[in-house]
Formats: structure tokens, C-alpha cells, sequence
């Protein structure tokens, strides 16, 4: 890097957080990749090209949308719903995974490679693989396998292989164990194409830039429309949907923002790692850990595939150290009432992931002043959650 | 001079066996006796792994013993425990520790290291710590009278090798692949450049090489490229899984009779 950018961290730390925790064979890839990335994020013609993907394949600008009804039933603040779930394939991984296979064009790799926890990751990088004319291979828990097999059958007919991994507890977290082992046996020809803001430097930059759409969007409307919101509210696991909204009102001191983990079933039994973790080392990245006292990395528990990992993105345990961002839980039960709440008043279904964040939204929005505003992230839509709650509800499909 | 380079300087051109061994697979006591088996087989130094839930630089046979110690209840003060009366019974053996960076981390770094020496380890191998995440580490770890061990890879350019060459004590090891452990059919012809490769730049520094060797014919032909040691562990692991099907002391004389079979080969045709 030749000049100091205050967006870029240096030697990819957050603070203490983030760094590069990998095998030594991926040493040079990793490097090769922030290379490639610092070049492409000053080059007009891909940024370009994104920005035409962005529009034309993947549906930007998304709407934002005041949310009346839900506003009415909190009783306090304005509801604004940014609408990511609107765009194609159902859910924000879009924004990232054009970004990042337009990079791995330009950087002529050919195989890629991607893990995915709910499957919409897995989607997402499917769908962008098809539409430039990259082969997709995904690595998938068989126990998300069993909870997502529409987004299975999905990832299928876009033409990627789903490779079933039986590992540790079968989750996202052995997905990615599995897609970094592949990396380093196949790093020549391979390209990574890593979900969420998490990861070893440059995955958690990168990934928050893709998405930093989101924020840049909601905050240019609100402007347009008198003025920025008092509150940015996004579910987080690895936390991409949250960076990618959180990134553009960092500097605005006026702009609380919420992260909202996973609280599952409670204490011990979630996946929150912000809140129950400690600092660890897990998948190349030093973040707060869900862990036991030995350092041996806890499994986590949720209703929602898609926050069902115990680790964090860097960039969010910096945000937590230094106060500038406040990170809460909701219970399995909590986010699924708001699963309901949201069909039934705006007669939007949302994912169990972005439940999460509706959930806290409406307590928050119900505490604040009626002139006031909060804007939640509508990460994805809830057709892929929908067998889950009909069987909650004792409901045969 | 450490342990670890008293052998080296003990074995003079004869090549050193480091013999990798699941700290508590099958079980704590069960793995003390696969210790006892490996020295008697003719391991020069011993390589003990404490297990790991996430163990991403590892391939199927290693992940299913840290699964298994994991299981029997292994945690890294009981390894700990289980190096310390490896390293009483067998004093002329030194032992390096083989785990993940957030086992050191999650337990506190400096005490880590601190109880690590008093257990008469010798040294540490840390496979996600690459050169670059090292300044906290190595020095730390040397000040505790540890062997830092660094690794170095095929995809590592030569510059950075000289520099990993320069920084590693005890020995430098040498990931013979681009992959993961276990053991595999045949060494490539890029392995054996490799080691040509390192050891024409940094003639002094003992290398040890590891990942796919399995078979006396490997050893030859790393030493022969002017390796200075080899590292076994996955084929051992395999056999020690073994256990469960053919008994403790069948599984156990399997291990001798592997190990000596690949010492053999290390003392050359």
C-alpha cells in the first residue's frame, strides 16, 4: 500500500484483532489476493462492472422501505427495513460473491471454491459463478445439509457441487475447516471464496467492502429523505450484513449501531460470540471465540443455520472493544415471534437470521421517541426457514 | 545448544527420525505406551500433538485422533503431564509439542510456555502460526529456553525462506506438499528439489521434512536429497487407530516395528 487509507487496515489488524493465522503454504495466496484485491478496489473498470452487475443481475438499489405497521405495534422510533432480501437469490451474499468472482476472474482462476452455513452463501457464489462462467464448489455441514436442502437442491441446479462435510459438528465451522484444507492442497489453481467478513486478512476488508452497498445506500436515502437515522440495527454471525450496513455511519457519532448474535437457547447454548466468547484464534483470524477453558472451540446452537458460527469477524470485536458499536442477543423463541411479527403486520417473511435483528429493533424502536429512527437490515428472505417454522408450529407441508 | 541440536550433532550425517504421536489417542495412558513404543522403535526426537477441535493444516488420520483425544478427555495440561513422564523415562529424547495457535493463546501465551518448559518440553511446532504472526511468539518462546520451530512450504518464495531458515531454531520444517497431513503413495520429484532448494540456501540449519512420508523408500530419497530429518505422523496415527480393532499390544508392536522399519531406512542403504 503505498499511502496510508484510513479504510484499509494496516497490516490487516483491527486493532489487535484479525492478522493472518494460516498454514504457511497460503501465506503467498493470502498475499496474492491483497495484492490483487488493492488493485481492483482503484481500478474504474471493475468497479464499474460491478456496479453494472450490482444493477442489472443482482437488483440494486434495494428499496427502503418505512415499515408502518411495525412501527405502530413498537410504539417509538421509525422503522425503516432495508431490503435486502429483495435482491436475487434472496439474501445480501450476492453483493460479496460478484465481488469477489469478478476479482477471481481477473486474477484467472477458474475453480472456486466457497463454504456456506444456511446455504445462501453457497447460493449466492453459485449463482455469480454461473453468470461469469466460473466452476463452484461448496462445502457444506451435513447437518445444515439436512435443515437447507432447498438451497442444496439450489446450489445443484446452478451447476455447483456440494461437497458434504462430516467433520466436528457439521456446521459452517467445518465448512470452512474443510474449504481452507482444500485451499491448501489446490492453492496454485484455487480460489477461495470466503462468505462472510471473517477469515484471514484480506477476507474480512474485502468482504466488508462488497458490502458496504448497503450501508452507502440506506444512508443516501435517509439523507435525501432529512436525515440520518438514530439507530442501524443488523443480525450478525460472521457478521457480514452487519459490517456492510455498519460501515458507512462509523464516522457519524450519532448513529448507534446494534449487532444482534445468536442467543439460541441461552447461556452456554448459543452462537454468540461477541457476547459469550472470549479472544481466540479461529479460522486465521484473531476475534472473540466461543470456547471452553482449554481453548478448544465450543459448538454453538441456533435456530438460524446462518448465525450458527462461533467465531466473529475482526472488525466487529474491534467495534465491541472500542464502544463504537453495542452488540446484543435474542433467544431462538424471541426471533422466531419476530419471524411471525413481520409476515403478519408487513406481510414480509424474513430469514430466521434477519429475524434476529427485527427482533431487537422492535424492543429498541418501542424504547425511543416517536420522531426518531431506526433502520434494520433485512439480510434475506425467509422461503428457506420456512419448513423450519412449520414444523415449530406442529405444521405437516 | 538444545536437545533438539544435541541430536542433530549426535547423528552427524545419519538422518534424524521425528515420530509424531496424538498426545492421549486412543487415551492418556494408551498414548504414554505408543511413546514407549516409538522410542524403542528408534524415534530420535519425539513430536507430541496436543489435540485441537479445528485442526485445518491436518488430514483424515490426524483429525480422527484428535477426535479421539478429545474424547478420552485429553486437555493440554494432561499432555502436558504425559510429556513430563515421557521425557523422565526417556531422557536422551527430546520432545517437541505440535498444536494450534489458540491452544497457546486461549491458556495464556507466556504461561503456556512457562508450564511447557517445566514440562520438559523442548520445543513447539505451531502449523497456523506462519513467519509473519511470529514476532509475539518465537522470541517469547526462546526466552523460555523453547525451540521455536517455523515451517516453510513449496509455495515459499525463496526470499522468505532464507528468512524463515534464519529465524527457526532447532530445525526448520519443511512441508514437503502443497496439502494437508497423511501419509501418501509416493514422494514427488518437487518435494526432493525442494529440499535441494533450502538446503543450498541455508546449508546450516538442520531441515526436517513432513507431510506424506510413510515409507522407508520416502526417507531415502529426502535424505538423499540432503534432508536432515524426517517427520512421521500420520502413518503412526493410523496405526495406533488400529487399537480398537486389534488390541493394544498388536497395535503396539505394529508401531515398534513401523518405526524401526523407518529408522532403518534413515542410516541410509
Amino acid at each position: 500500500m503505498p499511502r496510508r487509507d484510513p479504510d484499509y487496515p494496516a497490516g490487516g489488524r483491527f486493532g489487535v484483532f484479525g492478522g493472518q493465522f494460516v498454514p504457511e503454504t497460503l501465506v503467498p495466496a493470502v498475499q496474492e489476493l491483497e495484492k490483487a484485491y488493492l488493485a481492483a478496489r482503484k481500478d474504474r473498470a471493475f468497479l464499474g462492472r460491478l456496479d453494472g452487475l450490482f444493477r442489472d443481475y443482482a437488483g440494486r438499489p434495494t428499496p427502503l422501505y418505512l415499515a408502518a405497521n411495525l412501527t405502530a405495534h413498537a410504539g417509538g422510533a421509525r422503522i425503516f427495513l432495508k431490503r435486502e432480501d429483495l435482491l436475487h437469490g434472496g439474501a445480501h451474499k450476492i453483493n460479496n460473491a460478484l465481488g469477489q468472482a469478478l476479482l477471481a476472474k481477473r486474477m484467472g482462476k477458474e475453480r472456486i471454491i466457497a463454504e456456506t452455513g444456511a446455504g445462501q452463501h453457497g447460493v449466492a457464489t453459485a449463482m455469480a459463478c454461473a453468470a461469469l462462467g466460473l466452476k463452484a464448489e461448496v462445502y457444506m455441514g451435513t447437518e445444515d445439509i439436512e435443515r437447507q436442502k432447498l438451497n442444496v437442491f439450489r446450489m445443484k441446479l446452478l451447476g455447483a457441487v456440494v461437497h458434504p462435510v462430516d467433520t466436528g459438528s457439521k456446521t459452517l465451522k467445518d465448512a470452512i475447516n474443510e474449504a481452507l484444507r482444500d485451499w491448501v492442497t489446490n492453492v496454485r489453481t484455487t480460489y477461495y471464496l470466503l462468505g462472510s467478513v471473517v477469515g484471514p486478512h484480506p477476507y474480512p476488508v474485502m468482504v466488508r467492502d462488497f458490502q458496504s452497498v448497503i450501508g452507502r445506500e440506506a444512508r443516501s436515502e435517509l439523507k435525501r429523505r432529512g436525515g440520518l437515522p438514530d439507530a442501524v440495527v443488523a443480525c450478525v454471525g460472521g457478521g457480514s450484513n452487519a459490517m456492510g450496513s455498519f460501515h458507512a455511519f462509523v464516522g457519524d457519532k450519532g448513529v448507534a449501531l446494534y449487532g444482534v448474535e445468536a442467543g439460541g437457547q441461552g447461556k452456554g447454548r448459543n452462537a454468540a460470540s461477541l457476547i459469550d466468547g472470549r479472544k481466540g484464534v479461529l479460522h486465521g483470524m484473531l476475534t472473540y471465540v466461543l470456547q471452553d477453558d482449554d481453548g478448544q472451540v465450543r459448538s454453538t446452537e441456533s435456530i438460524s443455520a446462518g448465525l450458527d458460527y462461533p467465531g466473529v469477524g475482526p472488525e466487529h470485536a474491534y467495534l465491541k472493544d472500542s464502544g463504537r458499536a453495542k452488540y446484543v442477543s435474542v433467544s431462538d423463541d424471541e426471533a422466531v415471534a419476530a419471524f411471525h411479527l413481520l409476515s403478519e403486520k408487513e406481510g414480509i417473511i424474513p430469514a430466521l437470521e434477519s429475524a434476529h435483528a427485527v427482533a431487537y429493533a422492535v424492543r429498541l424502536a418501542g424504547k425511543m421517541k416517536k420522531g426518531r429512527s431506526v433502520v434494520v437490515t433485512l439480510s434475506g428472505r425467509g422461503d428457506k426457514d420456512v419448513n423450519t417454522i412449520a414444523r415449530r408450529s406442529g405444521y405437516e407441508l | 545448544m538444545s536437545a533438539i541440536s544435541r541430536v542433530f550433532e549426535r547423528l552427524g550425517g545419519e538422518g534424524a527420525l521425528v515420530a509424531y504421536v496424538m498426545g492421549g489417542d486412543p487415551d492418556l495412558a494408551t498414548s504414554g505406551a505408543v511413546i514407549d513404543a516409538v522410542v524403542r522403535g528408534g524415534a530420535d526426537i519425539l513430536e507430541v500433538g496436543i489435540p485441537f477441535s479445528d485442526p485445518i493444516a491436518d488430514g483424515k488420520s490426524i483429525q480422527a485422533a484428535d477426535v479421539r483425544s478429545l474424547a478420552s478427555g485429553a486437555t493440554p495440561a494432561k499432555v502436558l503431564d504425559l510429556v513430563s513422564k515421557a521425557r523422565s523415562r526417556h531422557p536422551g529424547v527430546p520432545v517437541v509439542v505440535m498444536t494450534y495457535y489458540n491452544i497457546l493463546y486461549s491458556n495464556g501465551l507466556e504461561g503456556f510456555l512457562e508450564r511447557a518448559k517445566a514440562h520438559g518440553v523442548d520445543g513447539l511446532i505451531v502449523p497456523d502460526l506462519p513467519f509473519d504472526e511470529i514476532e509475539g511468539y518465537a522470541p517469547l518462546a526462546r526466552r523460555h529456553g523453547l525451540d521455536a520451530v517455523l515451517l516453510a512450504a513449496p509455495t515459499t518464495s525463496p526470499s522468505r525462506m532464507k528468512a524463515i531458515a534464519a529465524h527457526t531454531s532447532g530445525f526448520l520444517y519443511l512441508v514437503s506438499l502443497t496439502g494437508v497431513t497423511g501419509a501418501r503413495q509416493a514422494v514427488g520429484e518437487g518435494a526432493l528439489d525442494l529440499v535441494r532448494r533450502v538446503k543450498r540456501s541455508a546449508p546450516r540449519v538442520p531441515v526436517a521434512v513432513g507431510f506424506g512420508i510413510s515409507a522407508p523408500e520416502h526417507v531415502g530419497a529426502m535424505l538423499g536429497a540432503g534432508a536432515d530429518a524426517v517427520v512421521v505422523g500420520s502413518a503412526i496415527v493410523d496405526r495406533v487407530e488400529r487399537s480398537e480393532k486389534d488390541g493394544t499390544a498388536a497395535m503396539l508392536s505394529a508401531v515398534e516395528g513401523y518405526v524401526r522399519t523407518m529408522k532403518a531406512a534413515t542410516k541410509g542403504a
